[in-house]
């Protein structure tokens, strides 16, 4: 659906240049929603802006539904942009006009007359759940609903693409998950493909199927979001995968119940995906004549199914032990002793 | 009473005299208000970063401005006489006096309207470049309404500056409440006709300034 090769910006400024994004190439299959992270400064917002020409390429290509980008007159670049939404961090709306007006304005972009744009406005006032408040002016909206506006008005013309960069960051936590949910449900139900700015992994472990971790203008790790987060490469990944585990770090407290009793063993569990979901737990000590002793762990959700890994003891016979370990590894959950902390 | 106060008052002529008055206020206002909105729309869209990004266009704009803002009204009044005459037909009379005043505040206004267009939240220009605008479309339903409080309140202090413009025209033969004051009051010592002329011209002041805040606060949704 969208195929970026080899894209490249340099900025140059009267003493210096600036090499904003760096020979990106990525694909993005239609229906994603594509994440894209990074600190800021990693050359996120230029690579968005790049995608609708709100920056021109250096160098590289975009392609979208097999239209090249980068040889679009000025005339069909215009049009081209009316199919491809964009949201903002600040929102971006005009003042000047109410709800309605604002996600008319589109609309009336794209020359649709005025008769035919109310059935569309009020169907997209509704997706949003913003029915009731068509009248009113911006100022008096909160964040989350002022980004509903900016959702619907990015939806108005139909896009194939949604760009929204850095769309929660000026949000509430629990303001930012709503969004989040509105934008899963509109890629659900329209079949839209996201492409995702942000500088929290929150956002990428909430919604996103793929993503791509950007440092200094390079891509250094894309795939799918429980593989990147599984096998961290690259030390920015692991810095951000560290933010959803913090308590990753803390093995050392393990120490303690690690002994050379054969009756006892510390064993650190790995979901990935689907299984995740499961009472494991449960089932363990109901199917089988030991306890289970809850030592530390983390279990986060992800569009993919969640991951995480829990540190468990098993008490018990030393054979019971060794089969519910066979059990728990026919349910597709890894295993893994631990005898010592480094 | 008022008689007492004041003698020499012909309310006949104060009358033909505040509507002439605010016949040159109004026109010139208009006036002001298109050809003032025409050059700070051209000096902002041609600075750096801005759709028409030019230089030298900037320039040249921003010295004719500068240039015009310069010249003293009452020097600027008789350099236009050779124009306002051909235009015109005379040098007299408030229609005379447009040229002068027009040209006069226009370039004043133009640096307000400037002023009032980099305050638009380039985001917000952004998004509808996103959304497929063309320029025209960012003129008229962006930069415009979002920058018209600035714009009304901008185009009320302009239009008080014309007001005391109005009056100085009246010394040249323009007509009007400021005519009146020196001709009738000044020149034949009526010192009761220029404070007729005074408080008349305050009036009108006042009601502008009223005006203008009034609408400038109700298209106001920030
Ligand atoms: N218009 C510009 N002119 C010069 N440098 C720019 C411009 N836009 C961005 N940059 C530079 O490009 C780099 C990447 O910026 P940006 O894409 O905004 O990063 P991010 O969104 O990841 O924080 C930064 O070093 C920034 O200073
Ligand atoms: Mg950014």
């Amino acid at each position: 659906m969208i195929t970026i090769n080899n894209l490249s910006k340099t900025f140059k400024t009267k003493d210096h240049t600036v090499q904003a994004v760096d020979d990106v190439s990525i694909d993005i299959e239609k229906g994603d929603i594509y994440g894209v992270i990074g600190y800021s400064g990693a050359g996120k917002s230029t690579f968005v802006r790049l995608i609708n020409r709100l920056e021109d390429p250096t160098d590289g290509e975009i392609i979208l539904n097999g239209q090249d980008m980068t040889d679009l007159s000025k005339a069909q670049l215009r049009l081209e942009r009316q199919k491809i939404g964009m949201i903002f961090q600040h929102f971006n709306l005009l003042w000047s006009r109410t709800v309605y007006e604002n996600i008319a304005f589109p609309l009336e972009i794209a020359g649709i007359p005025k008769a035919n744009r109310e059935e569309k406005v009020l169907e997209l006032i509704e997706l949003v759940g913003l029915k009731g408040r068509e009248n009113s002016y911006p100022s008096q909206l909160s964040g989350g609903q002022k980004q509903r506006v900016g959702i619907a008005r990015s939806l108005a013309n139909d896009p194939k693409v949604l760009l929204c960069d850095e769309a929660t960051s000026a949000l509430d936590p629990e303001t930012t998950d709503d969004i989040l949910d509105l934008l899963v449900s509109i890629n659900e139900k329209l079949d839209l493909t996201i492409i995702l700015i942000t500088h929290e992994m929150h956002v990428i472990q909430k919604i996103c199927h793929r993503v791509a971790v950007m440092e200094q203008g390079h891509v250094v790790e894309q795939g799918d979001v429980l593989d990147v987060f599984m096998n961290p490469q690259s030390k920015t990944t692991k810095r951000f995968v560290q933010q959803l585990n913090p308590q990753e770090g803390s093995v050392e407290e393990l120490k303690d119940f690690i002994t050379s009793d054969e009756r006892s063993k510390v064993v650190k569990l790995h979901f990935v995906g689907h299984n995740a979901k499961r009472a494991l737990i449960s089932d363990v000590s109901k199917q089988f004549d030991i306890n289970v002793n809850i030592l530390q762990g983390s279990i986060s959700p992800t569009q993919e199914g969640a991951y995480g890994t829990l540190y468990v003891e098993f008490q018990g016979e030393p054979e019971t032990i060794e089969d519910v370990m066979n059990y728990v590894k026919t349910t597709g959950v890894g295993v893994e002793v631990i005898d010592h902390v480094d | 009473m008022l008689t007492n106060i004041f003698p020499n008052v012909d309310m006949e002529k104060m009358w033909v005299a505040t509507y002439e008055t605010l016949y040159m206020t109004f026109i010139s206002v208009l006036g002001t208000f298109i050809l003032g909105i025409l050059l700070g729309l051209l000096l902002y869209l041609t600075n750096k970063g801005n759709l028409w990004e030019n230089k030298s266009l900037n320039s040249i704009v921003a010295i004719i401005v500068n240039v015009s803002r310069a010249i003293p009204f009452i020097i600027l009044i008789l350099l236009l006489f050779p124009f306002t005459d051909f235009l015109l037909g005379t040098i007299r009379g408030p229609n005379a006096a447009l040229p002068a005043l027009i040209v006069g505040s226009a370039p004043f206004y133009a640096r307000l309207v400037e002023i009032g267009l980099r305050e638009v939240d380039k985001g917000v220009i952004e998004a509808a470049k996103a959304m497929g605008a063309k320029t025209r479309t960012i003129i008229f339903k962006v930069l415009l309404p979002e920058s018209m409080p600035a714009l009304i309140s901008g185009i009320t202090v302009t239009a008080i500056a014309l007001i005391s413009y109005t009056a100085m025209a009246g010394v040249i033969g323009a007509g009007g409440l400021g005519d009146l004051a020196y001709m009738e009051g000044f020149q034949r010592r009526n010192n009761d006709v220029v404070l007729a002329c005074t408080i008349f011209i305050v009036v009108i002041v006042f009601i502008f300034q009223f005006i203008g805040d009034w609408i400038s606060k109700r298209i106001d949704h920030r």
